[in-house]
């Protein structure tokens, strides 16, 4: 009889027993990759079969116009879905990207049509009022030891009052072409700028994300903070910098919205909180942290926009687009825990 | 004089409520073992804390290297060349191997924001041959054995140039030939002049490793052991601070003619559990003996209805009962104590007296519903009195009790739930040397009172010391029943290793 390691009975709670034959080398299985990269995988099989569905049903929705127009709607919720992914990945939260928004485009607007500054300062600044934002995020919940999700919830409403002060409960409008066109304009026929800034920002943040000492710390965060810290890694100024982040992408999003509307709509931003965070898990993150990836989020998001686009053309209701949009994101999310509870 | 490379001197360290350390003192010296021993709460963690930066002493001098030194925190202790591998583990079990080993401390570029990864797993891939690790440095560390992870542990400590390096524990996890392996690395550690401070439970690897032992007792300094002059007897005295038997074995109770409270027949599961069956008669403890991985366990939880079974009849006091979950088991009064006291057995955040009366709630409200807490706090009182909890009231939060203490509330629990059989799987497991003995009294105390009870452990002193009949399992089945008188550690070991050629 050969004998095999028996299972320890205190496996339950640790990861399953693996025998490795003696002296070989290890690689890593093809199955152990493709098992990391389910949900991501599951996800990209998800939106395939999405728009070949959508297309068989209507022959208007795989249309270049369509299509560019699933695009420019992805890009608002997609550029801060691709900065919230860096919080959550720490295993943190951040409620306030939707409010958030909202006021650094109503900044945007203070600066360029209220304050007549030129154009690239007020994109700056609005840029800038979400990284403010993002960092005082990281200092409430590294000094002040709060939760995440307090920290910036309360940074989600005092963003929604702040906005609403500051424009008088108004719409900023913007005159200039040349701000509108940083959405709209075309610098590639057919497809609107706010498309080639998304996938910009979601270059950068891969990059970011997979080849830096900011990605690195931003998973063994989430993997694990305090064995993280007590590596030596100063953890509070790499969380604080990871929201940091994530409020510069905010800021993009809102000088896109701006941009995209003509105006700063001040009552605008909330629900887009949730609806990045969904794109976000859809995209194969886990909310307890350390894994995630950019192009699953990007993925993600384009499920959200492609669905409600393909039911919009279906004629269904729009009432109905939030119930499919939750049981989405409550599939993802059992897929998810079975993978895990696999692992386990 | 000689310099020493470490001279700890009258440490003291305080927490709100515990003195933790008091006037400690060692010394260690380039290229030695000093095994750092005491029992759980005595202070070793604590210490280790203090030299590796994490806590800051209160009072005392610590010199390296002739220099009087301050600690004030992990990056500090790193460079002084001072290095722990901690008793917990601390992966990050989504970073890669290599990743673990250089966590802050990656090859850079680019303005050191780049991660240069090909030079991170060469390096990685370099340290692990030096040190004989067989791992893949780009392997995700949470895919990984338990055993792998410490080894990646141990990988992380010896990559920076440590000239102290503090093991806490750590073979707790590894298998005998892998044990063997760290302490080769161990030799060769010392070899090149490395002291290092071993902390571990068991005892049996001090003679084989250790150049002196120091021995604390409640945050105090206890004395020191050097080689040839230290046996495991005069050690654990030295711990406990009184003489504790070895070879003890029950008294002799005949429970041979008692009535049978628990058949168990045939009883297989899909994974490992094959075809076992057993009596448990009133006022008998069962002990079941095996190696890790027997199937011990797995017959407990299957008994209890937490995992599924494939065939097989349970029946208690004469009757055929029908158990699929845990909360049938406590309906026919079998409690299950499971070896994962912290995670499955207590809420370590709520009081003494939330915990005994958990199970049993609804016995102490009023007809409306609510609890009715005096009712039951002279409840947990009584049993608080009777089992010798230590603890200074039922509103202790069960965190702060020792480990002993902690068993005797989850025992209290199940006695309040009217449960006449008891399993206990490693009820000792974490729990000092000395307080051993007050948990098999216990449990002995419980079995003259009529109580039935099954001990699952893999020590085979406690078998023998608790159980009037010993059921040996291998690989799934029961290999064999010994009445106490007959068994000795031998005969125990030839049944549990039936089948394994």
């Amino acid at each position: 009889m050969t004998t095999s390691t028996p299972p320890t009975p205190t496996s339950s709670a640790t990861a399953p027993e693996q025998i490795n034959p003696p002296g070989g080398t290890e690689r890593r299985p093809i199955g152990q990759v493709l098992r990391s990269q389910l949900q991501q995988s599951l996800a990209f099989a998800t939106l395939v079969v999405l728009i070949i569905f959508f297309s068989i049903s209507s022959s208007s929705f795989f249309t270049v116009s369509n299509i560019s127009g699933i695009l420019l709607s992805t890009a608002v919720i997609g550029i801060l879905a691709v900065g919230t992914t860096f919080v959550i990945i720490t295993g943190g939260i951040d409620l306030s990207i939707g409010t958030g928004m909202t006021l650094c485009a109503v900044m945007t607007g203070v600066f360029i049509t209220d304050m007549g500054l030129p154009l690239i300062v007020g994109v700056i600044g609005g840029i800038a009022t979400g990284a403010l934002m993002g960092f005082i995020n990281g200092l409430n919940i590294t000094f002040l030891g709060l939760p995440p999700f307090i920290a910036t919830l309360a940074m989600m409403l005092i963003a929604q009052g702040l906005a609403l002060v500051i424009s008088g409960v108004a719409p900023i409008y913007f005159a200039e072409q040349a701000f509108k066109d940083i959405a709209l304009g075309t610098l590639i026929p057919g497809l609107p700028n706010a498309v080639l800034i998304l996938f910009a920002c979601a270059l950068v943040a891969y990059v970011v994300l997979s080849k830096t000492i900011l990605g690195r710390y931003t998973f063994a965060i989430g993997s694990n903070e305090e064995a993280t810290r007590l590596s030596g890694v100063n953890t509070r100024k790499w969380t604080i910098l990871i929201y940091t982040v994530a409020g510069i992408f905010t800021g993009i999003a809102g000088v896109v919205i701006a941009a995209r509307l003509g105006s700063a709509q001040p009552q605008l931003g909330t629900g887009y909180e949730l609806q990045a965070i969904a794109a976000v898990i859809i995209g194969g993150t886990s909310l307890l942290g350390g894994r995630g990836s950019i192009l699953g989020t990007l993925i993600g998001a384009l499920i959200m926009s492609v669905l409600i686009n393909g039911l919009r053309i279906l004629s269904i209701q729009t009432e109905w687009q939030n119930v499919v949009v939750g049981i989405v994101i409550l599939v993802a999310v059992f897929t998810d825990s079975l993978r895990r509870r696999r692992e386990a | 004089m000689t310099t020493h490379l470490l001279d700890v001197d009258g440490i003291s360290k305080s927490f709100p409520g515990v003195q933790a350390l008091k006037d400690v003192r060692f010394r260690l010296d380039r290229g030695e073992v000093l095994a750092l021993v005491g029992e759980n709460g005595a202070g070793k963690s604590s210490l280790m804390k203090i030299l590796s930066g994490i806590y800051t002493k209160d009072d005392g001098t610590i010199r390296f290297e002739g220099k009087e030194i301050e600690i004030d925190g992990p990056r500090a202790a790193q460079a002084l060349g001072i290095s722990i591998i901690h008793q917990e583990m601390n992966l990050m079990p989504h970073l890669t191997v290599a990743q673990n080993i250089y966590i802050g401390r990656e090859p850079r570029g680019l303005g050191g924001f780049v991660l240069r990864e090909r030079a991170l797993n060469k390096k990685a891939g370099e340290l692990l041959r030096r040190l004989r690790i067989d791992l893949d440095p780009r392997q995700e560390v949470g895919e990984l054995t338990v055993a792998k992870q410490q080894m990646v542990e141990i990988a992380k400590a010896l990559s920076v140039d440590s000239k102290v390096l503090i093991m806490d524990e750590p073979t707790s996890s590894l298998t005998a030939s892998e044990s063997e392996t760290l302490f080769r690395l161990i030799e060769g550690l010392k070899a090149d002049g490395t002291g290092i401070i071993y902390i571990s439970h068991r005892m049996e690897e001090l003679g084989r490793i250790a150049d002196r032992v120091t021995v604390i007792r409640d945050g105090r300094y206890v004395g020191t052991l050097e080689k040839g002059s230290f046996d495991v007897p005069t050690i654990i005295e030295m711990m406990v601070g009184r003489h504790i038997d070895e070879n003890a074995r029950p008294a002799t109770i005949d429970t041979h003619d008692n009535d049978v409270v628990l058949k168990v027949e045939n009883l297989s599961t899909r994974s490992l559990v094959t075809d076992v069956s057993f009596e448990l008669r009133r006022g008998e403890i069962l002990g079941f003996a095996g190696l890790m991985g027997a199937g011990r366990t797995e017959v407990a939880r299957a008994i209890i209805g937490a995992d599924p079974k494939t065939s097989g009849t349970i029946t208690v006091n004469g009757k055929a009962v029908g158990i699929t979950k845990p909360t049938d088991a406590v309906r026919h009064g079998i409690g299950y104590l499971s070896e994962d006291r912290k995670a499955l057995g207590l809420l370590l955040g709520q009081t003494v007296s939330e915990n005994i009366l958990l199970p049993s709630l609804p016995n102490f409200t009023n007809p409306l519903g609510f609890v009715q807490p005096a009712k039951g706090r002279n409840v947990a009182k009584r049993y608080v009195d009777q089992l010798k909890i230590k603890t200074p009231s039922v509103q202790q939060v069960t965190k702060l009790l020792s480990g002993g203490n902690q068993q005797k509330v989850v025992i209290a629990k199940w006695l309040e739930r009217d449960c006449d059989i008891l399993i206990f799987d490693e009820p000792t497991r974490g729990i000092d040397v000395g307080a051993k003995d007050e948990i098999y009294a216990l449990l002995t105390d419980l079995a003259a009172r009529g109580k039935s009870i099954i001990v699952i452990s893999s020590e085979l002193p406690e078998v023998l010391r608790l159980s009037h009949r010993i059921a040996v399992m291998a690989t799934g089945r029961i290999t064999g029943f010994l009445d106490n008188e007959k068994a000795t550690q031998n005969s125990v070991m030839e049944l549990a290793t039936r089948g394994h050629e």
